[in-house]
Order: C-alpha cells, then sequence, then structure tokens
C-alpha cells in the first residue's frame, strides 16, 4: 500500500470516527426509555411491559443500571448532557430533586394528575405523592407542582423474630411497646450468643432514620423542623435526650455488637438467619427474607416510645418514584404508560411479583400478610421530603458520625451535640 | 512537499493528540474551573466564589483527618507491605521448590476485587459476637485476651484497614521486585562470592543499590494507590465510621453525592492531586539522590 492511499485511508476512518463520535445515542424512535436501578423488580418490569406492548402497540424499554450509585451518578451525567431518557427516577435528597425541576429535566405532571376528578392523583396515599410534590413558596425555589409519580411505598419499622422474643421469657404477640422494655431486653441478651437489634448503621442514613424518629416523639414535628430551620438549637435537652437514647441502647447490650460498621446486607441476613432478635428496616425486606428464609416468623411493630407526649412517627410514604423528561418527544406516550403502570391491575402484579408495598391504596387488600402488617405504619410516617426544609447535609454528617461515636462509648451526648451545632451554625452563617 | 510532509506526520499523531485532549486534558481543565465555583452538578447555573472553596479546605477538620488517616495506611504500606514484597520476591528469586506455585498464589489478591477483598476480610473478622473466625482461633489458642472487634474498634479499626490493604496490594510489589531482581546479572554475585563477599555484603552492595530505582517505582505506586484507597473500606466497614476509616476520596464522594457540592469536591480534587504530585517529587529527589550517593 502506497503511503497516499494509507494517508486516505487513515483520513477517512477519522473523519468516521468524529462524525459517528458526535452522534447522539441510538434511539429507538417508537419505544419509550425507562432508566431504573431496581434490580428485583426487573423481571416484573419486563413482564409488565410486554403486557403493555400487547394492549397498546407501543414498547416499553426498561433498562437497569445498578447499583443504585452508579444509576444516580448516570442520571446525573445525562442531565448534564440533556440525554435523559423519556422516564427515569430521581435518587438522593429533596435538594437534588429540586435542582433536576428548577434545571427543565422534570415535566410537571400536575395537570394530568388533576385532569378529571383527579383519578391519576387520588389513587395514591397521600404521603406517597407528597414527596414528590413542590407547595408554593418552598424553600427550594422551585416552581409549585407534582413531579413524580409513585410506583411504590415503603415505611421503615422495628421486626421482630417471635421465636427469640419468645425464647427470651416474653410474650411473641406483645412486643415491647416502651424503650424501658428494649433496654430489658438487652438485659436479657448478656451472656447469650443471640443479637439484640441489628440494622445497616454502617451506611449512616438509617442511623439518621432511627435517630429522627425518637426525636418526632420526644419533642415533636414543630420542633424538629425548628431546628432544621435554625431556631432550636442541637445542644436542646430534648436533642440531648435523643442522642443520649443510644448511649443506653448501647450499654443494655440491645445493639448487636459491631453495628456501627454493620451494612444492611449483614443486618438482613443476621435477622433471616434468626441470629437477632430485632431490626430496623423498610417494608422491602419482606421480599428479601422471604428469599433467604421463607419459614421466618415474625411481626412488625413501630420502635417503642419513650415520650407518650407526642407520638412515634416513622420514616415512610413513595419508596420510588418515577418522573417524565420535559424535554423528551414521547412525553404524552411516557405519562399514559405511568398512568397505566400505578393502575390497580398492574401495581396488585408488582406487589406480588415484589413483594413492595403497591403506591395505589385501591389494592392494599389483595397483598400479602407480610407486607399488609408494614401497611399499619404508613398512618404514623412521615418523610423528610415533605417537611418543606433541609438539613444542611454536613450537619446530618455530623449527627450521624456523633452517633456512632456514642454508641462506641467515645464521645457522650453533650459533645456530640456542641459539636452537632457547631457545624449547624458555620452552615447557617455561609447561608447569611 | 514538504509542507505535506509535515502535515502527514499531523495527521498521525492527531488521533493520540485528540484522545489525550478530549479524556485527560480537557476534564482536568474542567476540574480545575469547577473547583472555583459553588455548583450542584445538575443545574446550569455556577456561582463563581473564586478561592472560598480553598479556603474552606483549609478549615476542613474533616478533610485533614481523612488526609492523615491515608497517610496511617500509606505509610503501613510503605514499610509492613513493601517490605514483606521485597523479601518474598528475594525468597522467589532463588532456586526453590515450588516457586512458581509461590508466585500463582502471591499474585491472586492483587486481581481480586477490593469489594470481594473486603467481603471475603468481613466475613473472616466481623464484630458478631462468636462469628469472627479470627477471634475463635485466638480464644482457641488459649489469646482470648488479643481477641478484638477489628472493624468497629476505633482504636484498631484503621489498623485493620491497612493490613487488609497490605494483603491485597503486596502482590504487585513482589511481583515488580521479582522482575527486578531478575535483571540483575548473575556474574554480580559470582565476583563478589570470588571476592570472598558473604549473603549480606552481596545484598547491601549490589542487590540494594541496583533495586533503588525498582524501590522507588513502587514506593511511588506504592502511595498513589494507597492514597486513593475507598473501595476497600466501604466493603470492609461499610463507610467512614465515625470519621475513622475517612479517607479523601470518601470525602471528595461525600461532597459530590451527599452535600451535591460538585465545586467543592473539585477543590478537594485539586488539592488532593496536588499534595499526591508532591510526595512524588519529593520521593523522586530522593531516590536521584540515593543513586548518585
Amino acid at each position: 500500500m502506497s503511503r497516499g492511499v494509507f494517508f486516505k485511508i487513515l483520513s477517512l476512518v477519522s473523519l468516521a470516527f468524529v462524525i459517528l463520535g458526535c452522534g447522539g445515542p441510538a434511539e429507538n424512535k417508537n419505544a419509550i426509555t425507562v432508566w431504573h436501578w431496581m434490580t428485583d423488580r426487573e423481571p416484573a418490569f419486563q413482564e409488565l411491559a410486554k403486557r403493555y406492548e400487547a394492549k397498546t402497540g407501543i414498547r416499553v424499554s426498561f433498562e437497569l443500571y445498578a447499583p443504585s450509585d452508579a444509576y444516580s451518578r448516570k442520571v446525573r451525567a445525562a442531565a448534564q448532557g440533556s440525554t435523559l431518557p423519556d422516564i427515569f427516577g430521581i435518587l438522593g435528597e429533596k435538594s437534588d430533586f429540586a435542582s433536576f425541576v428548577k434545571a427543565g429535566h422534570v415535566l410537571d405532571l400536575t395537570p394530568y394528575m388533576e385532569a378529571g376528578d383527579g383519578s391519576l392523583k387520588n389513587r395514591f396515599f397521600n404521603n406517597a405523592l407528597a414527596v414528590n410534590i413542590f407547595n408554593k413558596d418552598n424553600s427550594y425555589g422551585a416552581k409549585p407542582g407534582i413531579y413524580g409519580v409513585p410506583l411504590d411505598v415503603m415505611t421503615i419499622q422495628m421486626v421482630y423474630n417471635k421465636k427469640l422474643l419468645k425464647d427470651l421469657g416474653s410474650n411473641p404477640d406483645k412486643p415491647p411497646v416502651n424503650f424501658q422494655e428494649l433496654l430489658d431486653i438487652g438485659k436479657k441478651l448478656k451472656g447469650k450468643d443471640t443479637q439484640g437489634f441489628v440494622s445497616g448503621w454502617g451506611e449512616l442514613w438509617m442511623i439518621d432514620c432511627f435517630a429522627n424518629n425518637y426525636a418526632f416523639n420526644i419533642m415533636g414535628k414543630d420542633k424538629v423542623l425548628a431546628t432544621i430551620r435554625g431556631e432550636v438549637p442541637y445542644t436542646d435537652p430534648d436533642w440531648i435526650q435523643v442522642l443520649d437514647l443510644f448511649r443506653q441502647l448501647a450499654e443494655s447490650g440491645f445493639l448487636a455488637s459491631g453495628i456501627v460498621t454493620m451494612v444492611n446486607k449483614t443486618a438482613e441476613q443476621l435477622f433471616a438467619n434468626e441470629k437477632a432478635v430485632f431490626a430496623f428496616n423498610g417494608s422491602w425486606c419482606v421480599n428479601v427474607y422471604k428469599g433467604m428464609n421463607p419459614d421466618l416468623n415474625y411481626g412488625v411493630i413501630l420502635p417503642p416510645k419513650v415520650s407518650d407526649k407526642y407520638p412515634m412517627t416513622i420514616w415512610g410514604g413513595a419508596g420510588s418514584s418515577l418522573m417524565v423528561n420535559a424535554n423528551s418527544k414521547k412525553k404524552e406516550d411516557a405519562v399514559k404508560f405511568l398512568d397505566w403502570l400505578t393502575a390497580k391491575e398492574q401495581q396488585a402484579y408488582l406487589a406480588e411479583a415484589t413483594n413492595n408495598l403497591p403506591a395505589n391504596k385501591e389494592c392494599l387488600k389483595d397483598i400479602p400478610q407480610a407486607l399488609a402488617n408494614f401497611t399499619k405504619g404508613m398512618d404514623s410516617s412521615t418523610h423528610p421530603f415533605v417537611w418543606g426544609v433541609s438539613e444542611f447535609p454536613a450537619v446530618i454528617d455530623a449527627l450521624d458520625k456523633g452517633i456512632q461515636s456514642i454508641i462506641i462509648g467515645e464521645k457522650t451526648a453533650e459533645a456530640v451535640a456542641r459539636e452537632v451545632q457547631k457545624i449547624k451554625a458555620r452552615e447557617l452563617s455561609k447561608r447569611k | 512537499m514538504k509542507v505535506k510532509s509535515i502535515l502527514e506526520n499531523y495527521v498521525f499523531v492527531l488521533p493520540a493528540v485528540t484522545i489525550i485532549t478530549i479524556f485527560y486534558i480537557i476534564p482536568f481543565i474542567w476540574v480545575f474551573q469547577l473547583g472555583f465555583f459553588e455548583w450542584d452538578g445538575i443545574t446550569s447555573t455556577k456561582i463563581f466564589v473564586g478561592l472560598a472553596n480553598f479556603k474552606e479546605i483549609l478549615t476542613d477538620g474533616n478533610w485533614w483527618q481523612s488526609l492523615w488517616n491515608a497517610s496511617y495506611i500509606t505509610l503501613i504500606a510503605l514499610t509492613f507491605q513493601n517490605i514483606l514484597a521485597f523479601l518474598l520476591a528475594l525468597a522467589c528469586d532463588r532456586e526453590i521448590r515450588l516457586k512458581n506455585f509461590y508466585r500463582v498464589i502471591f499474585f491472586i489478591p492483587p486481581v481480586l476485587s477490593e469489594v470481594v477483598v473486603g467481603m471475603i476480610w468481613r466475613f473472616v473478622i466481623n464484630d458478631i459476637d462468636g462469628a469472627n473466625l479470627i477471634n475463635r482461633a485466638l480464644i482457641g489458642m488459649g489469646l482470648g485476651n488479643l481477641a478484638h472487634h477489628w472493624l468497629s474498634d476505633p482504636k484498631i479499626a484503621l489498623t485493620t484497614v491497612a493490613i487488609v490493604h497490605c494483603w491485597k496490594g503486596f502482590g504487585w510489589g513482589f511481583l515488580i521486585f521479582l522482575a527486578g531482581l531478575q535483571t540483575i546479572p548473575s556474574q554480580l554475585y559470582e565476583a563478589a562470592r570470588v571476592d570472598g563477599a558473604n549473603a549480606w555484603h552481596s545484598f547491601k552492595n549490589i542487590t540494594l543499590p541496583l533495586m533503588i530505582p525498582v524501590i522507588v517505582l513502587v514506593a511511588i505506586l506504592t502511595v498513589l494507590g494507597t492514597m486513593q484507597i475507598f473501595v476497600l473500606i466501604i466493603s470492609l466497614v461499610g463507610g467512614e465510621f465515625a470519621g475513622h476509616t475517612s479517607v479523601p476520596v470518601l470525602r471528595i464522594l461525600a461532597s459530590m453525592r451527599g452535600s451535591s457540592r460538585f465545586g467543592y469536591a473539585c477543590a478537594q480534587s485539586i488539592t488532593f492531586g496536588l499534595i499526591l504530585v508532591v510526595i512524588s517529587f519529593i520521593q523522586y529527589r530522593f531516590s536521584k539522590k540515593a543513586r548518585q550517593a
């Protein structure tokens, strides 16, 4: 081959690469593309996609990107490059959701939700829909509206092994109702191989969730939100009481050894294999426990109360929500598909196939008993997404790590409260 | 004709220049530029904050704690891991039985994913009472006082991470040291033996001086690899564990994902990168002096 011919071929190949490289992603013009992270639901989604295509002739392509961290990064990168799919989910804080809305990536679904008599809007649990709503004058600066369709709901509660509780001399049908009873169980466990309480407290957010449950119980919602707004310091005696609960739990022997570095998967294995009496977990655990130990006999309770002054409030509401890309050419089809996906029949199928609580309240009576136990907590649930204000991530980080320090006996509740308040003051001063 | 020839030459380097520009230079400039902005990573609005992110790093106690933690792990890797790798390479460089078998065995940990290594070791040294294999062995040998909560005791959690990291990483050093040792001509040792040198003298006057470039290479790779540790920590202890196992990359991730502060995360990345460059430069200068001496 002469040098000239080689030069020409090289130029052509380079040109081809440049042209192909500048093109957008390959796109199936007839299909609605959905990006999701829910590995356990993938087979059910594929089945529903087939059913939808058979019914309407519109193909739906579910694309799974897992784990959730990788999915989250992919969605952010796609948002930056304006290559989001027709339907996608947003993982993260409400402030992240707001950023997507403000950047114009998410379609305002309010007109679709309220069309007719609001049949779409009214089919969902209030808490499930609420996490997708930005109210008027919201602190995030997002345009008010409904920006997501809840697919399922979840509550995070305590589960207990009935057999192990009986072995400890307690009535399995009368699980603990107050905090002191938990501490008493811890004392009974000393010297035994069984762990008292397991949870993924190595992953900080679950500690945060547990602490918030007790903060709501001890000081009430208004005071918790006032703290987030910066009107009540973390050094307030009520917050110190919340933090000190972790010391009491650790000292009583109720908490599993090594809980501060425990990931939730380990906690789930221990509970499913009957090595732990209690666990703190979300309703997704029904599916997990069923897979690990189908014969596991367990009950579901709210975390036992410390105070009778305020109700115990747990985290719950929408488990997963899907959003429509505001810039998609197929947004009308995407909304129609989500309408179909959240109708009673499809929701019942999803609940049965994946053991997740459906977001559609009309099909509750069709769900398995183990799952139904978790729905009892829905009335006591709240979610940071509906509070209207968000705590600074640095403060949450300091609070959660501080709780870990309290559990291992490294710091006192007072010392952690002071450290957290110092960071809160720093973040507040930055905002000014 | 001359112009055509020059153009042709440029065409040949164009693909490499394009790739390096797109995948290395532009991202680097972008990261550097973002370090001067406050940006959530999603919206198109970026607020110029000048050096504010860098000033904040100076007073960010968590950041410096994470750097100290990574330095501690690096120090253990530089000494314990590399000395072990060097000694094993010396052993395998000799005519010993099953030396190929040992080479394969020593190289298995480095080819395993860090997630897998973390999970394996988590199984071995988990902190569930009665389920920790090391503790059970220690108790079985009558050394129960040495049993620990290896992962959740703040005094030893970081050391545990460092030891597991060394277990995973020493195979790389072993391979490079072994390759280096095999390049030393055997005639040098034979001549030394004729001159009456014993094994120690041969090691001190032949092996060590000739291995200095290799030792420096391994040291630089160890520093760069260990300072950027984070996957192993996530799989072993679940994350930053009350700050005791916090490392710079986890802090950068926390800024980026937890706080959605891409600008601050970029400033942390630049600072971290600069620190690594400075350390590598010092190591290079030090090795140059050692070679000249």
